[in-house]
């Protein structure tokens, strides 16, 4: 009610402008706009090293970034990435530990402040129940982080990123090394995160396929740059090749997609016959 | 009268002991859990090392204890994300410490028996002043990982979850470092620079095998630390031999035989 111009306006979850994400002083990405509303399930893809996961890290503030324009969750750089739950692409070592799923979640909660948080346990109990609730994991609750399969870990690691009251969640590759079951559980769980609770959801992943039933926006990284839009505006032939700066194609078949460039992945030798092999030439176009 | 609390020394044994115990318990559990044990062993040398420099100059030990611990603490900490490998410029600090004690004794030729009860501990020696150092640090170490704690749990499991959440998980580790530090300083005196694993590693090894939460591993860690010291005590006054090396075969048992339920355990668990 205080801020009737935040709250009438409708807010975007990402508002982004010329964004620099630099690495080791080396742009990663470089000139990106983006814009996610609300409540949107956005599949992040792109070649190792295209940015990924230094695009999640920026959003968090864990990354030199610089932007024309940088809003998250309505508010002004990443001043709000305490409303954001992230899960890390590699596990980390206390992902495997002695501990109770139930206290490895706890552990996270407000783990930002200082002191023992002895009389916010019940307050604490609560969120851990409802984190266990959102990803459907209950009945691991008293297992041991040691003796958990891969996709029951990926679970209770993205529960321990929603034990805090957040609106967005960054998942940096929570798809890798897991089974198709596996993987759709966690697709269905973000589904229904963005749905039914209005949670906005980044994910990155390799294979675009698992995602397509579930997603509302593809996010494309490539040579620092990238595009945002549907599945159909992005996932095609002319729209990678702007991107990649070199021809890129689109297969179709029984559902599926599969990117690959254009001249196919074998023609190498016959391709590069006669002409320079300089990269410069092609990165300018788009 | 039990345990010979009659005698002065025994009392305060008891109360050094049993704070160096419930420090050390707490904090070595957070050691263990964020893979420390190596610095820990490390400080404990550089103590050495500063204890039998400060003898040598005539100065308490605990000055000398105190000054090389902090000050490795904090090159620990500053160094350690732009080492390529950490445990080597550990192995490093450790080695030049000990070096450095080699040559301190040596030029303090005098007494012998200091190098002994710097190495290996002389509880039974404690004074009245050393208790009390002892008791105030331990309160203070306390506190003030009762301070870091909700942090530090988080960072130790999850470190860049937390980094994300805005916990600056440098000045953590330098700030936890620096706890690990005062603590070795208290110990090395009395449980002796090489015996100090039997209250800084053992009991939280020990309890980490036999609790699932957090809260539940502390208190049962800080109880195994009193139970260890208390027993060692108790047998080096009825039955004789050092102190030092009853509490150090009371940890190992304790930890052998919280790893032997563990396996047993689990061969016999239903999967």
């Amino acid at each position: 009610m205080n801020a009737p111009a935040a709250a009438a306006s409708p807010e975007w979850a990402i508002d982004a402008a010329g964004l620099r994400c630099l690495l080791g002083g080396r742009a990663v990405v470089d000139g990106l706009d983006l814009r996610v509303a609300p409540g949107q399930f956005v599949g992040v893809f792109g070649a190792n090293g295209a940015g990924k996961t230094t695009l999640l890290r920026a959003l968090l503030g864990l990354v030199p970034v610089q932007a024309k324009r940088l809003r998250l969750l309505g508010a002004d750089g990443v001043s709000r990435r305490t409303h954001v739950g992230y899960v890390s692409q590699r596990d980390p070592i206390g992902a495997d530990s002695f501990l109770r799923v139930r206290s490895y979640i706890a552990a996270a909660w407000q783990g930002e402040r200082w002191g023992l948080g002895l009389r916010q346990a019940a307050q604490r109990a609560l969120a851990v129940e409802q984190a266990l609730r959102a990803m459907e994991i209950g009945d691991l609750a008293e297992r041991g982080m040691d003796t958990l399969s891969g996709g029951q870990r990926q679970r209770v690691r993205i529960a321990q990123a929603l034990v805090n009251p957040v609106r967005m969640l960054l998942l940096d590759e929570p798809l890798s090394n897991l089974d198709p079951q596996a993987q759709q559980r966690i697709l269905h769980t973000a589904r229904r995160l963005c749905s039914q609770q209005g949670m906005t959801v980044l994910m990155t992943a390799h294979d675009i396929n698992p995602l397509l039933p579930h997603m509302d926006r593809v996010l494309y990284l490539a040579e620092g740059r990238g595009r945002l839009g549907t599945v159909d505006e992005v996932v095609n032939g002319p729209a990678l090749s702007a991107l990649y700066g070199v021809p890129m194609a689109v297969a179709r078949d029984a559902g599926y997609v599969f990117i690959h460039p254009a001249q196919g992945f074998m023609a190498e030798g016959n391709v590069h016959c006669g002409h320079e092999h300089g990269e410069g030439s092609g990165k300018g176009q788009a | 009268m039990i345990l010979g609390l009659e005698y002065g020394f025994m009392r305060h044994a008891l109360a050094a002991g049993s704070a160096i115990a419930l420090l050390s318990a707490a904090v070595g559990y957070f050691i263990t859990l964020r893979r420390q044990a190596f610095a820990a062993h490390a400080l404990s040398h550089v103590g050495f090392a500063g204890a039998a420099g400060a003898i040598l100059l005539g100065a308490s030990a605990y000055l000398g204890l105190f000054a090389f611990t902090l000050v490795s603490a904090v090159a620990l900490a500053l160094t350690a994300g732009h080492l390529r490998s950490r445990d080597v410029g550990i192995g490093m600090v450790l080695m030049f410490a000990l070096g450095l004690g080699v040559l301190f004794l040596n030029l303090y030729t005098a007494n012998a028996q200091a190098a002994m009860s710097i190495l290996f501990g002389s509880i039974v020696g404690v004074t009245a002043a050393q208790a009390g150092l002892s008791l105030g640090v331990c309160l203070a170490g306390l506190a003030a990982l009762a301070v870091l704690y909700r942090p530090l749990c988080f960072a130790s499991f999850n470190p860049e979850g937390a980094q994300a959440r805005g916990v600056k998980t440098r000045r953590l580790d330098l700030l936890f470092l620096l706890l690990v530090a005062v603590t070795v300083a208290i110990a090395v005196p009395v449980i002796g620079a090489l015996l100090i694993f039997a209250l800084l590693v053992g009991p939280a090894a020990t309890a980490q095998t036999l609790s699932r939460s957090v809260g539940g591993g502390i208190a049962l860690s800080m109880l195994l630390g009193l139970a260890i010291t208390w027993g060692g005590l108790a047998a080096a006054y009825t039955i004789g031999y050092p102190a030092s090396t009853w509490i150090a075969t009371l940890s190992f048992i304790a930890y052998a035989l919280a790893q032997g339920w563990r396996a047993w355990r689990h061969a016999t668990a239903p999967d």
